[in-house]
C-alpha cells in the first residue's frame, strides 16, 4: 500500500508512494469517465453471458435461447429455400438443356464441382483425375460407359455392379485363370496380344499366339480390334489409356483374376438436381462427348 | 523504508481525475475567421458531397461518390475502383499521413487545430451551445444553478439542436454508402435496411457524444497522434507559443517593471482544451491559435503591439529569451528580442525526407493509375489432374481462365497462346466461339469477371519437355495484345 507520498520536485506532481528498488512512480490520474467505460465493460460481458450460451454446460444456453449451431442450420435452410427455384429447374431439365443454358450450365459446374469433391473425388481424385487400380479418369476421352451427359447421368443414378439398384451397369468378365478357362501360357500370350493392340507388345511371336485366344474369349466384348464396347463396360484395349497401368504383369494378372470397379447408385443418396449439376460438372472436366 | 527527508503529510489522494467542464469563451480575431472558414469548407464539402450526380449510364449508380459495399465498387466521379484495386485507397491513405507528417513538421499540429473532424465539430457544437445558453459566463452561472424552467428549456434546445446536427451528420455518413436520395426517404419511410438504421443511430450517437461531451478528452486520452507527433515537431516547426520573455513578469497594465503580460486570463478562457498556453508547450494543446485571437484583443486594447502569443518556432523563442535576458521589462526589450528572429528553415532533413517519399508514394500512385487497364486476365492451371492422357497418346491440360471488364460495354477477344513449343498445340475454349483463324474468341460480360474453362491439347507424337512456359495472351479486334497471363503446359516425366 502506498506509504510515503511525495512531491516530485521537477514536475511538481505527487507520487503514488510506491517504490520499487528506489524507483517511484509519478500519480497521473486516469480520467474518472475511463474507469466508468472500464465498468461498463463488465456489465456488458455480464450481460452477454446471461443473454447467450457463455458457460460450457449443457443446458445453460441464456436467456436469448440462441445457440450457434441451430442458427448455422437455419441460415442453411435459409440458403435451400433460396436456391431451390434454381435446383428446381435443375431437376426438370435433362442434362443437355442445362449445358445449352449458359445460366444453368454456371450453375451446375459451380454446384457440380462441391457435389463432386463431396461424394466422387473418394475415389476418382479431385478435378477427376483418378487413380490407377481401377478408379478411371474423368478428364480424358476414354469412357467405359459411355461420355454422354445422358450416359453420365445414367451411370451416376444407378451406379456400376453394385446389389442396390436392379439397373445398375452391370457385365462380368470371366476369372479366366481362376475358373481354369485358360493356362498360364495362353494368358501370358494373350496379355501379349492386348499390348500388341495399342503397339506396346515386347514379344511378337507371343502375341501372335495370343491372337487365337483373344479371338476366341475375348473378342465377344472387348471387340476384334480390342475396339471395346461402352454397352458391357468393356474397356478399349486399343488406346493408351490404362486403367489398371500398362505393365504386362498387371494384365495378366488381371486377364486371370478380374477386379472389376463398383460404384454406388447416388440416385438413392442425391436428388436428381444434383445428379444433373453432377453429369453436368463431369462432363465439363474436358473428356465429355 | 527511507529516512531521509521528511513524509509529507499528504491527504490521501485518487488515483482518478474528475472531469473538468471547459467553459470556452467566444473569441473573434483574424485566425477564428480562418477557422470559421475552414469549419464551413470541410462541413459543406462533408453534407454535400454525397448530393452531387454524375452519370455512368443505365445499371450504374449515378452518385458521384459512392462506395457500393453490396456490389464491391468504389465509385468517385470518373474513377471506377474494384475491390482488388484498394491499394489506391491505401495509397491516398499513406499520402495523407506523410502529407500530416510534412504539416506537421512545417506548421505544428494545423491538423488537429483547424481540419480535424473532432475539432471541427466540437466547434460547431460549441457554436451551438453559445447559440442557445450563452458565452462563457452565462453557461457557468446556469451550471451552477438548481434545475429550473429556464435552465430545462435551455438544455433542451442545446441537445435538441445537438442531436440534430448529430443525425445529420450520422446520415451524411450513411450517403458515402448507399445512395442518399433513396437512403433520405427510406429513413422517413421506415424502409432502410435495418443495417443503414443501425448506422445511422451509431454516427448519430458518436457524434453528439463526442462533439457534445468528450470534446477535449478526445484529444488528450483517446487520440494517439497527440502522443507521437512531437517526433514530427523540432525547433523551427511554427507552434502556438507564449512568448514568456516578453510577457514575464506578469503585473497590471500600468504596473512599472512588469512585462506585457497583464494576466487576464483572456487566453485560457478561450482555450477548447482548457489549458494554459503560458505554461509552454504541452500535450494537450491542439494549436487551434484561439489565445493568440484573445491576446492580440487584449493587447489592442492596451495599445500594446500584438504578438505575445503567436505561431512561433521554438528556436525563435530561445533567440529572443537569449538576446533579453538580462534586460528589464521595457519597449526596447520587444525591440531586441524581435529583431533576433529568423525566418525559420522550410528545408530540413525531416522536410526533405518527408517531401521525398511524398513524392515517391505520389508518382507511384500516378503510375499506377494512369498505366490502370480496363481488361484484367487471370489463368489458373488445374492442379487435379496435373495433366490428361488422351486415348490416342495426346496430353492435354486445362485451365481456368478469368477475364475481368472495368468498362460497362460487352467485349471480345481472341484468345491466343504464345511461347516456345506452343505451336501446335490447340487451344479450345468450352462453349466458345472461334474466329476466322480458328482462336477461340472470349465474351467478357460488363462490370465483371467472365470465367472460361480452357484446354490445351498436345497432339499425339509431339515429343515437349515435361514443363514448358506458355503465355495467354488476349487479342482485340485489330489484333493488339489487351492482357496476359504466363503459365506452364505440363506433360509426362521424360
Amino acid at each position: 500500500m502506498p506509504t510515503k507520498i511525495e512531491k516530485d520536485a521537477i514536475s511538481g506532481q505527487n507520487t503514488t508512494g510506491h517504490e520499487w528498488d528506489g524507483l517511484k512512480e509519478l500519480n497521473t490520474p486516469l480520467p474518472r469517465w475511463w474507469l466508468y467505460t472500464f465498468y461498463a465493460c463488465i456489465l456488458f460481458a455480464l450481460v452477454w453471458m446471461v443473454m447467450y450460451p457463455s458457460i460450457p454446460i449443457r443446458g445453460l444456453t441464456g436467456v436469448t435461447g440462441y445457440i450457434a449451431r441451430e442458427a448455422g442450420t437455419a441460415e442453411l435452410a435459409e440458403a435451400r429455400t433460396r436456391a431451390e427455384p434454381m435446383m428446381a429447374r435443375l431437376r426438370a431439365a435433362t442434362p443437355a438443356q442445362i449445358a445449352a443454358d449458359p445460366e444453368l450450365r454456371a450453375y451446375a459446374i459451380a454446384g457440380g464441382r462441391v457435389a463432386f469433391a463431396n461424394n466422387c473425388a473418394a475415389c476418382h481424385g479431385a478435378g477427376g483425375q483418378g487413380a490407377t487400380g481401377g478408379y478411371p479418369t474423368l478428364a480424358d476421352d476414354d469412357w467405359l460407359w459411355g461420355g454422354t451427359l445422358a450416359d453420365i447421368r445414367t451411370t451416376i443414378t444407378h451406379g456400376i455392379r453394385n446389389q442396390d439398384d436392379d439397373e445398375a451397369r452391370t457385365s462380368v468378365m470371366p476369372r479366366f485363370l481362376g475358373d481354369g478357362m485358360l493356362n498360364r501360357a495362353q494368358i501370358q500370350d494373350v496379355a501379349q496380344h492386348v499390348l500388341g493392340l495399342s503397339g506396346l507388345a515386347t514379344d511378337q511371336a507371343a502375341a501372335a499366339r495370343g491372337a487365337t485366344v483373344f479371338a476366341e474369349n475375348c473378342v465377344s466384348c472387348h471387340g476384334e480390334q480390342g475396339e471395346g464396347n461402352q454397352e458391357l463396360g468393356a474397356p478399349r484395349l486399343s488406346d493408351r489409356i490404362w486403367l489398371n497401368g500398362p505393365d504386362v504383369r498387371t494384365i495378366e494378372a488381371f486377364i486371370s483374376n478380374p477386379r472389376l470397379g463398383v460404384m454406388p447408385a447416388f440416385g438413392q443418396r442425391l436428388d436428381g438436381a444434383t445428379i444433373n449439376m453432377l453429369a453436368v460438372y463431369v462432363h465439363s472436366l474436358g473428356g465429355g462427348r | 523504508m527511507s529516512h531521509i527527508g521528511a513524509v509529507e503529510p499528504e491527504q490521501p489522494q485518487s488515483l482518478y481525475a474528475d472531469h473538468k467542464k471547459v467553459y470556452p469563451r467566444a473569441v473573434s480575431g483574424r485566425v477564428r475567421r480562418v477557422k470559421w472558414a475552414v469549419l464551413i469548407l470541410l462541413l459543406g464539402l462533408y453534407y454535400i458531397v454525397p448530393w452531387l450526380r454524375w452519370d455512368r449510364g443505365p445499371g450504374a449508380p449515378d452518385q458521384a461518390v459512392l462506395v457500393d459495399m453490396s456490389h464491391a465498387r468504389l465509385f468517385f466521379f470518373w474513377i471506377e475502383l474494384w475491390p482488388q484495386e484498394v491499394y489506391f485507397l491505401t495509397g491516398i491513405l499513406v499520402l495523407a499521413a506523410i502529407g500530416l507528417f510534412a504539416a506537421t513538421s512545417l506548421f505544428g499540429r494545423v491538423w488537429c487545430g483547424f481540419t480535424c473532424p473532432q475539432t471541427v465539430w466540437t466547434d460547431l457544437f460549441m457554436w451551438v451551445e453559445r447559440q442557445i445558453e450563452g458565452d462563457r459566463n452565462a453557461r457557468m452561472k446556469l451550471d451552477a444553478q438548481p434545475m429550473s424552467g429556464h435552465k430545462l428549456m435551455l438544455k433542451s434546445a442545446k441537445h435538441a439542436a445537438w442531436l440534430l446536427i448529430a443525425a445529420v451528420t450520422g446520415g451524411a455518413w450513411i450517403m458515402y454508402f448507399v445512395d442518399a436520395p433513396t437512403f433520405v426517404r427510406g429513413v422517413f419511410t421506415g424502409a432502410a435496411s435495418l443495417q443503414a438504421y443501425f448506422f445511422f443511430g451509431l454516427f448519430t450517437v458518436t457524434t453528439y457524444t463526442l462533439a457534445g461531451f468528450a470534446r477535449e478528452q478526445v484529444c488528450t486520452y483517446m487520440c494517439p497522434w497527440p502522443r507521437f507527433q512531437g517526433a514530427m515537431l523540432d525547433d523551427q516547426s511554427y507552434v502556438v507559443s507564449y512568448r514568456a520573455w516578453r510577457g514575464e513578469p506578469r503585473g497590471k497594465a500600468k504596473a512599472d517593471n512588469v512585462g506585457d503580460c497583464v494576466d487576464c486570463g483572456a487566453c485560457v478562457h478561450v482555450c477548447p482544451t482548457g489549458i494554459d498556453i503560458r505554461d509552454g508547450q504541452q500535450l494537450e494543446c491542439i494549436g487551434c491559435g484561439l489565445c493568440v485571437d484573445a491576446c492580440n484583443d487584449v493587447m489592442r486594447k492596451l495599445h500594446r503591439p500584438e504578438g505575445l502569443i503567436a505561431f512561433e518556432t521554438l528556436a525563435n523563442i530561445a533567440a529572443s529569451t537569449a538576446a533579453t535576458q538580462s534586460m528589464p521589462a521595457c519597449a526596447e526589450r520587444l525591440e531586441v528580442g524581435m529583431k533576433v528572429r529568423h525566418v525559420p528553415k522550410l528545408i530540413r532533413s525531416r522536410t526533405i525526407l518527408y517531401s521525398a517519399v511524398l513524392g515517391v508514394v505520389a508518382a507511384i500512385m500516378l503510375g499506377a493509375f494512369l498505366l490502370r487497364e480496363t481488361v484484367g486476365l487471370s489463368v489458373i492451371r488445374d492442379r487435379a489432374p496435373l495433366f490428361v492422357r488422351l486415348s490416342d497418346g495426346g496430353i492435354r491440360n486445362a485451365y481456368t481462365i478469368k477475364m475481368s471488364n472495368k468498362a460497362r460495354e460487352v467485349a471480345h477477344y481472341a484468345l491466343v497462346l504464345e511461347g516456345a513449343n506452343t505451336a501446335r498445340l490447340q487451344v479450345v475454349a468450352q462453349n466458345a466461339q472461334t474466329d476466322a483463324q480458328g482462336r477461340p474468341v472470349l465474351e467478357t460480360r460488363p462490370d465483371g469477371i467472365t470465367e472460361w474453362r480452357v484446354l490445351v491439347t498436345a497432339p499425339a507424337g509431339l515429343a515437349l519437355p515435361q514443363s514448358i512456359p506458355v503465355s495467354f495472351r488476349l487479342l482485340d479486334a485489330a489484333g493488339r495484345p489487351v492482357a496476359r497471363h504466363d503459365s506452364v503446359f505440363l506433360g509426362p516425366e521424360r
